[in-house]
């Protein structure tokens, strides 16, 4: 009985981490789900947005950017276009990508708005994933 | 016989040459440290990718048009080469591999439609009158995500609108810094490539969010992408190694000339002094008399 589960977050520019874990949380685009030891096997679409995984008494967190999530009974394989982890993220980038994707969606018509509501809501998921872990 | 001053010449053209081959290969191995680490980096998710569409479409054949083998009638052929030369048969490979798949497919009476990467093998399917449909250009070196997708979404487009039944994939793949294979792969529909597609591990059947149709929808075109981009890093690598290895061998080359060449300089020099002796001697006994 696997009472871990091995996190795997795999991107375009290779494996961002892999390690054993209790614990994972993370975004679906149909709402948040929490996978245990012992899932059933899944398969959902990831959101922008975080995600979070448990290891005993630590917390960490990631920056996800869109992505897909794979579930077996002891294994979570995260396929993501982008990730980061909360401690590498700039978040002085992050702010200002986040003005400028505010400024662009003022000037309606003049920009995509699709691409710009999607840079806003990168910025602001990565500014309160950032934040996390200064609290 | 060359005059002393001849030789002089060819060897200075072909030290200098050495100098170009030799700066070649040093450019050539600084780039493919890049391109090989992006690579590498890259395979992981191609491979996990492939996996997860493996166990996906176990069950859902006709979920999706990329799932699905059509009648076929028409083929593409995707074909990726360099937009520059001298890189040994890196190009050459490619370009006859693809050119016999595509005669053969044509002699079999199928329409066969051409997309290429990089100028050579645009310029080479030009020479021999074989119709290019979309040829995509400058981006050796910087090979950008966004490029990707578009070479994607078109191909894709292509398929999707049935003006093709199988997409075929032409490139190098990189096996070492030595060696760099010509492969011949299908890209779409997925069923023609199954058997690149290992999974060791028995296929679960999966609970999906939002469905599995939903899912099958978006990750599919993905897949597409991120299976063009890793053969295109595959051939980006193979370019530079190959140009690695055949500017080694030019400067090897250049190296073996100068040494012959140097031979025949000092031999010419050696037979002037001679001569030049001769005739100061001949001069002196001349004079005895």
């Amino acid at each position: 009985m696997a009472n871990k589960l091995i996190l795997d977050i795999v991107t375009p520019d290779g494996h961002i981490f892999t390690d054993e874990v209790d614990e994972v949380t993370a975004e679906g685009t149909e709402g948040e789900f929490g996978v245990l030891p012992e899932h059933i096997p899944f398969l959902a679409t990831l959101n922008i947005g975080m995600l979070s995984y448990k290891k005993g008494s630590e917390t960490g967190y990631f920056f996800i950017n869109w992505g897909y999530a794979e579930v077996g009974p002891d294994k979570v394989v995260i396929l993501a276009d982008s990730a980061e982890k909360s401690d590498d993220i700039d978040i002085e980038r992050a702010m200002a990508s986040m003005k400028r994707a505010e400024d662009r969606l003022h000037k309606t018509g003049k920009y995509d708005e699709a691409r710009s509501t999607a840079a806003l809501e990168r910025a602001l998921q990565r500014v309160q994933i950032a934040e996390k872990r200064q609290s | 016989m060359p005059t002393l001053s001849d030789i002089k010449r060819r060897i200075n053209a072909v030290k200098n040459t050495r100098q170009i081959t030799k700066a070649m290969k040093m450019v050539a191995a600084s780039k493919l440290r890049k391109a090989q680490s992006r690579m590498l980096d890259m395979r992981p998710y191609a491979d996990k990718m492939a996996q997860v569409i493996a166990g996906l479409s176990g069950d859902a054949e006709d979920l999706h048009p990329m799932l699905v083998q059509r009648p076929r009638n028409n083929i593409e052929v995707f074909v990726l080469t360099s937009d520059r030369g001298l890189c040994g048969a890196f190009n050459t490979n490619v370009m006859k591999a693809a050119e016999r798949l595509i005669l053969e497919r044509r002699a079999e009476s199928f329409n066969v439609s051409v997309c290429t990467v990089g100028k050579k093998a645009a310029e080479y399917f030009k020479r021999r009158n074989i119709k290019v449909r979309q040829a995509w250009t400058g981006m050796s070196g910087n090979l950008v995500y966004a490029d990707v997708r578009k070479i994607a979404a078109d191909i894709a487009n292509h398929y999707m609108n049935e003006e093709s039944d199988e997409v075929m994939i032409v490139y190098n793949t990189f096996r070492s810094v030595m060696i760099q294979d010509v492969t011949v792969a299908g890209l779409m529909p997925l069923a023609a490539s199954e058997e690149q597609v290992k999974t060791d591990e028995p296929v679960p059947i999966y609970l999906y969010e939002p469905s599995q149709q939903a899912i099958l929808d978006q990750l599919l075109p993905k897949n597409v992408e991120v299976q063009i981009y890793r053969a295109l890093l595959e051939s980006q690598a193979s370019e530079e190694a190959a140009r690695m290895t055949a500017m080694e061998n030019a400067t090897q080359n250049a190296d073996e000339m100068i040494g012959t060449l140097t031979l025949d300089y000092n031999k010419a020099r050696q037979a002037t002094i001679t001569r030049e002796l001769m005739d100061i001697v001949g001069g002196v006994e001349a004079l005895k008399d």
